[in-house]
């Protein structure tokens, strides 16, 4: 078994009559590793994890999750799934830990072990004090933790989650990022998708980058920065009109430049040395950032368009 | 039919866990559903009654009872098939559950399932209550309990079936011009001999008259061959509804 | 009062995209009553010694059905809405944005409401005519008699909307236990003196009664003025009532 990938894709397609979602991808997910699909809204990354989550025939391609084919033992595979679907479908007509103890009820789980387990999700996701409470009046952050929760309660093998904080203010998410870590230390194995490259960065062992349905890259994080991007980035702004990318052009310094609608992107490995020489030159600027390359850089690289529009 | 989910239904008892869950807290509103027929009993049973005497040799009371026992176990039915629509395109609870391993044969089934259930409770608290008033007639009327179940899974089949095509709460008012003329028309009130012979063979075709047929004949003490065709007519219904059910959530939820 | 109008033309707004199925089941809805219970049931009526009201069933039922249907329409529209106005929705408070203050809101609510009431009533009075059941030109006057007992409804299902109910849940009591029971035990089908004592002295205390008595004097045109004009006086009281109300209602529940 240790030897088998969690989940064995060749040639996925899925289509919705003439739409292509997922247009022949290939991908492995190891056992125990944080494997994520990063990409723009409609990029089919949801429409994979639908698929894997059995709930979506694949229109071709081969399939293995868990060692199981889904379209024969669908039930099977998703005794051991836990989903977090993009948007939450918690029971408004239940409380937060009727929500819990009924969602183990649908797994064939006995009632007396629910019990218990339902508390120690609830204070894994720190909603002990709401328990008794309807779902309706908490918060987004609150619903997606509880979310998560439920997602736990049959001891999945690997955790589903699509889009895990979109949508939630930077505080909420951070809670939402803390859980999951705790999750990864603890073994868990995690599939998730984003838009977000602080997300795919925090979270992810390992990622590929989905782009009008199909994969354009693979690696861990800082393999896909060092392959597709600079170390540094240099970031101008113009209160009039931009010079022209030949005008920024610093002999021997300079890898790549990119006009972006709002904002001039330089490519570099030494990010001061350019930004100086450009002011020497005399180039006004309404302002001038130096930072790190990230996997928006590695994205823009890609495909020419930024991954948040 | 694609096999993603194997077309069991074991889990249909989750679904009926689950709504009891629910029901607890307002087991208020299903109580209050058991005072609507008997309203309607009083009300045209005894107050109109006066005026209309007997009907076939028996009280208009003992004629009306029956029917009002079946039509209730008509409108249980589809109301709480209403409750799936809402479950279905708002509240999204069975998207959650087909991501277990539950799948949709079990939602369908387990649905009409707890519609039939509810409707039980009803026709028991019914059945006793005109007992006490003298107006079931034989020992035929015990039947009349199984036979109330078999009316409920026949309309809750169907209207979890019409749920999955609804789109709208308007599309509620084109439900109502069904359920409306059909709990008017179909004998409830009077005898289908009111009727010129070819409107009596449309009102034959409705599920209700054959429901009404059905409870009628079996408190009144009369039962006869022909039940046997109603109940088959309301079994097929039923099996009907539910495959339909099961095949449109499936291709709703899990395309 | 211009600003309560145009609270008044939103709802009119949102009702021009639903109208016809409303205008479909408003002219169905009593044919098939009629149909049903008016024509079918008539005829295990007519043959008593003593018909209600001493007329034939249609009508004698035919008035009841229509003072019925305007109460229907009126609860209808000032129960669900007037909940997710507040709560789901939030139209009141979107209204609250704007100049409008809450007398406008409330003042052009009901006038929606009583509009309703006034188209549904006035296809309800053209389908009864059409079975032949209005015996008198004072027929006509049915249709202002429905408003105001639209307006009475209006008004007291607004304040058990805005006083009482806040999961919707609360609604089932009150068409379960009231209007279902007024519509049946409310002189609608056979006169409240079949009922026995005290029910016939709730049945004479409920507007209903008082608008089904209204309505069936005027379209069999037998009644005394001065019980109509007690019928409606009656009506009005519960209009003013509920009105004040519901209105004290609306501030405590939207001022916050």
């Amino acid at each position: 078994m240790a030897g088998s990938p969690l989940v064995h894709a060749r040639g996925l397609v899925k289509e919705f009559g003439r739409l292509v979602a997922v247009d022949g991808i290939d991908f492995d997910v190891q056992r125990g590793e944080a494997f994520g699909f990063l990409g723009p809204n409609g990029a089919g990354k949801t429409s994979t994890m639908r698929i894997v989550g059995c709930i979506s025939p694949p229109t071709a391609g081969t399939l293995r999750v868990l060692d199981l084919d889904p379209v024969a033992d669908g039930a099977r595979i998703r005794a051991k799934l836990g989903v977090v679907p993009q948007q939450d479908t918690l029971d408004s007509e239940l409380t937060v830990r009727e929500n819990i103890l009924i969602y183990g009820r649908y797994f064939g789980l006995a009632r007396a072990d629910l019990r218990e387990k339902a508390a120690q999700l609830l204070d894994f996701v720190q909603l002990s004090e709401r328990a008794d409470d309807p779902v309706e009046p908490l918060s987004g952050g609150m619903k997606r933790r509880l979310t998560i929760a439920r997602s736990l309660v049959n001891d999945p093998q690997v955790l589903l989650l699509d889009e895990p904080t979109t949508g939630l203010d930077p505080q909420a998410r951070h809670l939402v990022w803390d859980r999951l870590f705790r999750l990864k230390q603890q073994g868990a194995s995690l599939i998730l998708t984003t838009h977000y490259m602080d997300e795919a960065e925090q979270l992810c062992d390992r990622l590929v980058v989905m782009d009008n349905g199909k994969i354009v890259a693979e690696g861990s994080p800082l393999e896909l920065i060092r392959r597709y991007s600079t170390r540094e980035v240099v970031e101008l702004r113009f209160a009039d009109r931009p010079p022209e990318p030949a005008e920024l052009r610093v002999d021997g310094l300079v890898d790549r430049i990119e006009s972006l609608p709002d904002r001039i992107l330089i490519y570099t490995e030494d990010g001061d040395h350019v930004a100086t020489a450009l002011h020497e030159r005399g180039l006004e600027t309404s302002s001038v950032l130096v930072r790190r390359s990230t996997l928006e850089d590695v994205f823009l690289h890609l495909t020419g368009r930024s991954l948040v529009d | 039919m694609s096999a993603i989910a194997a077309v069991t239904a074991g889990g249909a008892r989750f679904l009926l866990e689950r709504n009891l869950m629910v029901y607890r807290r307002i087991w208020l509103v299903i109580f209050s559903g058991f005072f609507e027929p008997l309203f309607y009993l009083f009300s045209m049973g005894f107050g109109l009654g006066h005026f209309v005497g007997h009907v076939n040799g028996i009280s208009y009371a003992s004629f009306i009872a029956p029917a009002l026992l079946a039509s209730s176990a008509m409108n249980g039915a589809i109301y709480d098939a209403t409750n799936v629509f809402w479950k279905l395109r708002y509240a999204k609870v069975y998207d959650a559950i087909l991501s277990t391993p539950v799948g949709p044969a079990d939602v369908a089934v387990g649905e009409s399932v707890w519609a039939v259930f509810r409707g039980l409770i009803y026709s028991f608290g019914f059945l006793i209550v005109i007992a006490a008033l003298g107006l079931v007639h034989s020992w035929w009327a015990l039947l009349a309990l199984p036979a109330a179940a078999l009316i409920g899974s026949a309309f809750a089949g169907l209207g979890v079936a019409a749920m999955t095509y609804f789109r709208s709460w308007q599309d509620f008012e084109l439900l109502a011009l069904v359920q409306l003329p059909m709990f008017l028309f179909s004998t409830t009130f009077y005898p289908i001999t009111v009727y010129p012979h070819a409107i009596q063979w449309i009102v034959r075709v409705t599920p209700l008259y054959h429901a009404i047929q059905l409870l009628r004949t079996l408190i009144l003490g009369s039962p006869g061959l022909p039940q046997l065709g109603d109940a088959a007519y309301l079994a097929v219904l039923a099996a009907v509804g539910i495959v339909i059910a099961t095949r449109r959530i499936h291709r709703q939820l899990l395309s | 009062m211009e600003l309560a109008a145009r609270s008044y033309e939103f709802w009119l707004v949102r009702y021009r995209r639903v109208w016809r199925g409303s205008v479909a089941t408003s002219v169905v809805n009593p044919v098939f009553y009629l149909a049903a219970l008016g024509i079918g049931l008539g005829t295990l009526v007519n043959h008593s010694a003593s018909r209600p009201g001493h007329v034939s069933y249609v009508d004698f039922v035919a008035p009841g059905l229509l003072a019925a249907a305007a109460m229907q329409t009126a609860a209808g529209e000032a129960s669900f809405p007037i909940l997710a106005a507040i709560k789901w929705t939030r139209q009141y408070q979107a209204m609250l944005a704007t100049p409008l203050g809450i007398r406008d809101i409330f003042l052009g609510h009901q006038l929606f409401i009583v509009t309703r009431v006034l188209i549904s009533s006035a296809i309800y009075l053209a389908v009864i005519a059409a079975f032949g059941t209005i015996h008198s030109p004072l027929g006509v006057l049915a249709l202002p008699a429905c408003v105001l007992l639209g307006a009475a409804f209006g008004t007291a299902i607004a304040a058990y909307t805005t006083g009482v109910a806040h999961e919707g849940n609360e609604f089932n009591a009150l068409f379960r236990f009231g209007i279902v029971p007024m519509f049946l035990f409310s002189g609608t089908f056979f006169p409240v003196s079949r009922l026995p004592v005290p029910l016939d002295w709730i049945a004479l205390a409920t507007p209903l009664w008082h608008g089904v008595a209204l309505c069936r004097d005027l379209t069999l045109g037998r009644g005394t003025l001065l019980a109509d004009l007690g019928h409606a006086g009656y009506l009005t009281v519960w209009t003013l009532v509920g009105g004040a109300l519901a209105y004290r209602f609306y501030r405590r529940r939207l001022v916050k």
